[in-house]
């Protein structure tokens, strides 16, 4: 193995401004956590064991109102499952790398892990795609755990006026902008949010997952539609 | 909160092991498929844009859970930053100009 690749600093470099967005969620989540009962070890443990930022809310949030603790773990894993898709998305790129690297890469996996390495994956062929995919996922975990260990301790102090949560949406839109350019991905991308925005009431919050995987096959049936009368369209069922 | 010490550490443990086993799944199982097939691969090209999408907007559309157009600070923001986002490309400049926007709405309402 060479010393510090290319791609994997290439990772770095590309992840850098992501992380900024990452400290003000930390701190909040880490500020959550201690005003619903959690003690400093048991936030920062969260962030480190889990290193999912929503579903450490709905925990916190469940728990904080005395729900069933299965209630909290279910809420957890549903809000989680979209990371079944992250996997099966990027897992094509990754076949050819050790079994133990790539369950240890797998540990980091997280929405803007996944969004920066996809975008860059799907465009450039140059990239090794699991160094690259380390380079922009490692750092984002120690940020996390420790913005949220400071917001145990301090609580969220940021202040009303300054609205930093709010570029955690920020982040994830200049991602989606890449991936809506062709007409498919703007179907997948529109039916998605709607429906993410109409269920967003529904328990567990399933809206989440629900738009993902309708949003997906909106985005298949768009491409079917459109490709049809040009030569390379193959039968999405195959019989 | 009316837990025990304990009950929280299996709380957090339970979502870590099951949240890792969703992580690895497929980066696992992969390994164990000659080729991926053509159907499959299609589908995958849609998880970014249609979970990403569903990521954003209800974080822009939604007000104390209902959806709100008129006089909603965070969608306007929020066009603010997917202009500059749609011009640039770039994660940055789409952060300064959402947050930035946002302050820029609130101070104006106030």
């Amino acid at each position: 193995m060479r010393s510090i690749p290319a791609d994997y600093r290439d990772g770095l470099r590309d992840v850098a401004p992501v992380l900024v967005s990452v400290v003000p969620y930390g701190l909040v989540v880490g500020g959550a956590a201690v005003a619903a009962g959690f003690s400093v070890t048991q936030a920062t443990g969260f962030s480190l064991l889990v290193n999912a930022g929503a579903s450490q809310l709905a925990v916190i949030d469940l728990l904080g109102r005395d729900a069933p603790l299965a209630v909290a773990v279910v809420t957890a894993l549903v809000i989680n499952a979209r990371l079944l898709m992250y996997s099966a998305s990027l897992a094509p790129y990754f076949r050819d790398d050790p079994v133990g690297w790539r369950a240890l890469g797998s540990y980091f996996l997280i929405d803007p892990a996944y969004a920066l390495s996809i975008v860059r994956l799907e465009g450039d062929a140059d990239v090794d795609p699991f160094r690259y995919y380390l380079g922009v996922a490692t750092p984002l975990l120690p940020t996390w755990v420790g913005s949220t260990a400071v917001g145990a301790v301090v609580g969220s102090t940021i202040p009303d006026w300054l609205p930093l949560e709010f570029a955690v949406p920020m982040v994830f839109l200049a991602l989606v902008v890449p991936t809506v350019r062709d007409r498919p991905g703007a179907v997948a991308a529109g039916v998605g949010a709607a429906i993410a925005v109409v269920g967003a009431g529904l328990p567990l919050n399933l809206g989440l997952l629900t738009g993902g995987l309708v949003g997906v096959a909106a985005g298949l049936v768009a491409e079917q539609v459109w490709e049809r009368g040009g030569g390379a369209s193959g039968g999405g069922s195959t019989p | 909160m009316n837990v025990s010490d304990v009950a929280v550490w299996s709380v957090i443990l339970a979502v870590g092991a099951g949240t890792f086993a969703f992580r690895f799944s497929f980066v696992y199982l992969f390994e164990h498929v000659d080729e991926v097939p053509a159907p499959v691969e299609r589908a995958l090209r849609y998880v970014a844009p249609a979970v990403l999408a569903a990521l954003v907007a209800p974080s822009l559309l939604l007000v104390d859970g209902s959806i709100a157009v008129v006089g909603n600070e965070r969608l306007l923001a929020g066009l603010v930053g997917a202009a500059v986002a749609w011009r640039t490309e770039s994660i940055i400049w789409t952060m300064v100009a959402g947050v930035g926007a946002l302050m820029v709405v609130q101070q104006v309402v106030f």
